[in-house]
């Protein structure tokens, strides 16, 4: 089947199935997110208005059989940061939209009236049908109620309340193959899709499949590829003690957020760390391994049982973990699970959440450590829109400016994840010149400062940083345009086979002749694209640096700040 | 000459999770990840005192030492 663009106007409620102009044709996933939005909406527009665009594209591998293939792209301008943003997420999405033949899907515009609708996309089209029933309800309710509603098990792509309320850290939810939820989860492109009064959508693509140009090539070469991910030793922990593994290894560094990123270190670590995990998951008959999308060979998923051993979440990241963890002083992992449940629930990112709670512990309106607090919170206040929901809600800028705190943790007013940039001075290279906000994911060289993977650079000087983060950060941007999910990198970094067998992939599958060349000018572009839209929006390389107290308030254990210049951060952009 | 060591993830079964541990003088942290019976080829992060190390770096007195195996996440 020819891929097409998929486009559905919310003013006028018309759909239109296209073709796909040639200067799109070689991309996908973020590359291809970021070139719509970049040729189609105007930077200076409101986030949360008709002109802004909200557009889905899967991955160039997505819907094959490659290995770890299944992730979503979703762009738009976002309301949180004002810049450009692409949010990736696992689930079944991305794989039956591309065997759909959707290239992207854009929804632009918006309804006139108050009125709530819901997507249906299919190889044919895209019709659309008001929805009534699902409106104010949380994820899972969405996804039960459709589990019956709708035949042949389709993707489902919706919005919990936060999306509906418009918040700013609002995500969007992907249900994976077990009828959990996978988040494309920062800068609040949830709160774009309520602002098109889009609820919900589904994706059915029937018998539909795609078109590999060389097949046996491609088989060939996905060989090679999942070989080189299964044998890596990451893959391997990762499926062991998920993500969370990382807990111990970073509070050893000294980099692990603490108290509102007060300390680099947590005294309750072990409590909510990887090891702990795995263990209370096979004590209480939860899954060690899961996977987000089919196709996964790492498998660093899992499903977490409450204590009389039913499910009470899945997909528990380190991530999430570390932010109403360390960040929030919260040491029982039931207590987070409850939370990480509940921000599944209301559609909210979890890191943005969890950080805006630290922050509002620090105003003092809640105790450090009072994980119960935070799940009475997150139901009676953001779930439900008070005011101070909403002052959550909208993430960890709006809490310190609403409280008057002045140690806030944001860039381009998103939350800073997991890594102390002031311990581990990579990431903050990646935080401050992202062209999205802090997010750890852009370009992740806690591979190199911490894990060893990629060669090794020292945490805890300045030598070598910022190439690290910009190698890292195209790399990225290209990987992220394939739909493959970002741990493919650990084996791409160390095995020499696996990268030239990603690009094999990608020329079997449209009977092209990409190079390695060709690749990191791919990323080059997205990202070069991704800041001209930001500049057109108004930001300077003035945005591009943290918060003045990383530059001041020396970190335990290692006593250390922030210590790069601005000079020294913009030569990030000399390539 | 006391040595606090940390072991994570699978090189805790059948060892320990931490244990002040006494060795010679002179020793050093590959010294220790042998007797250990951990293979080398497993260790993933070396770290004393919250600062990545060496097989080769000699230990000292009270030294914290940390040995992971080759883990990620992110």
């Amino acid at each position: 089947m020819k891929d097409r663009i998929f486009r559905v106007n919310l003013t006028d409620m018309t759909t239109t199935v296209e073709d796909v102009p040639e200067s799109w044709a070689g991309h996908g996933g973020r590359g291809l997110t970021s070139t719509i939005v970049a040729a189609e909406v105007d930077p200076t527009c409101h986030p949360l208005g008709p002109k802004n665009k909200l557009v889905f594209a899967p991955g160039l591998l997505s819907g094959t059989v490659a290995a770890n293939s299944g992730r979503l792209s979703v762009g738009g301008k976002s309301p949180l940061t004002g810049t450009i943003k692409e949010a990736n997420g696992g689930g079944t999405a991305a794989q039956l939209m591309a065997r759909c033949g959707v290239k992207a899907l854009i929804l632009e515009g918006q309804p006139a009236d108050d009125k709530w609708f819901s997507l249906a996309v299919t190889p044919e089209g895209v019709t659309i049908e008001e929805e009534t029933e699902l409106v104010g309800k949380g994820n899972f309710a969405v996804l039960e109620t459709l589990s019956t509603r709708l035949e042949n098990n389709p993707a489902i792509i919706t919005i919990g309340p936060a999306g509906e309320m418009k918040m700013a850290a609002a995500n969007i939810s992907i249900k994976d193959p077990d009828g959990g939820i996978r988040s494309n989860g920062r800068g609040g492109l949830g709160a774009v899709m309520g602002s098109k009064r889009v609820k919900f959508i589904s994706v059915t693509p029937g018998d539909a499949k795609l078109e590999i140009a060389d097949p046996e090539a491609f088989k060939a070469a996905n060989r090679t590829f999942a070989k080189a991910l299964v044998d890596h030793p990451v893959s391997q922990a990762l499926g062991q003690y998920g993500t969370n593994v990382l807990v111990n290894i970073i509070n050893e560094s000294g980099g692990l957020p603490t108290k509102n990123f007060t300390q680099g270190q947590f005294e309750g670590h072990e409590k909510i760390s990887g090891e702990t995990m795995h263990d209370t998951i096979k004590e209480r008959g939860g899954r060690v391994k899961h996977n987000c999308h089919p196709g996964c060979v790492i498998q660093c998923s899992q499903v977490y049982h409450d204590a009389d051993g039913k499910k009470l979440t899945s997909g528990f990241e380190y991530e999430s973990i570390w932010a109403m963890g360390a960040d929030c002083c919260v040491d029982n992992l039931d207590h987070i699970a409850m939370a990480d449940k509940l921000m599944d629930d209301i559609g909210i990112d979890s890191i943005e959440t969890s950080v805006a709670f630290g922050v509002a512990m620090e105003a003092g309106i809640l105790e450090f450590g009072d994980g119960e607090g935070v799940c009475r919170m997150l139901k009676e206040d953001v779930a439900t829109g008070t005011g101070l929901g909403r002052v959550i809600g909208n993430g960890a800028g709006s809490v310190g400016r609403t409280y008057g705190v002045t140690r806030v943790p944001v860039v381009k007013n998103q939350a800073i994840p997991a890594y102390d940039p002031r311990a581990i001075k990579g990431i903050g290279i990646t935080y401050a010149t992202s062209t999205q906000g802090a997010d750890h994911t852009m370009g992740y060289t806690i591979a190199t400062n911490i894990l060893n993977v990629g060669g090794a650079v020292d945490p805890l000087t300045k030598e070598g940083q910022v190439e690290l983060s910009r190698n890292l950060q195209i790399a990225t941007a290209a990987i992220d345009s394939t739909g493959m999910c970002l741990f493919i990198a650990f084996a791409a970094l160390d095995n020499e086979e696996c990268l030239p067998a990603l690009i094999d992939l990608l020329n079997a599958r449209f009977g092209i002749s990409l190079t390695a060349d060709d690749v990191v000018n791919l990323g080059k572009y997205i990202l070069k694209t991704e800041r001209e839209f930001n500049e057109k929006a108004g930001f300077t390389n003035l945005d591009d640096r943290l918060p003045e107290f990383f530059y001041n308030e020396p970190l335990s254990p290692h006593n250390v700040v922030f210590d790069f210049s601005g000079e020294e951060i913009d030569t990030f952009w000399d390539f | 000459m006391k040595i606090k060591v940390k072991l994570f993830a699978y090189f805790r079964d059948n060892r320990f999770m931490e244990e002040f541990r006494d060795y010679p003088k002179g020793t050093t942290v590959g010294n220790v990840v042998d007797g250990l019976d951990i293979d080398r080829e497993e260790v993933g992060v070396l770290m004393t005192n919250f600062r990545h190390t060496s097989f080769e770096a000699e230990l000292k007195e009270d030294d914290i030492l940390a040995i992971f195996p080759v883990v990620g996440g992110g």
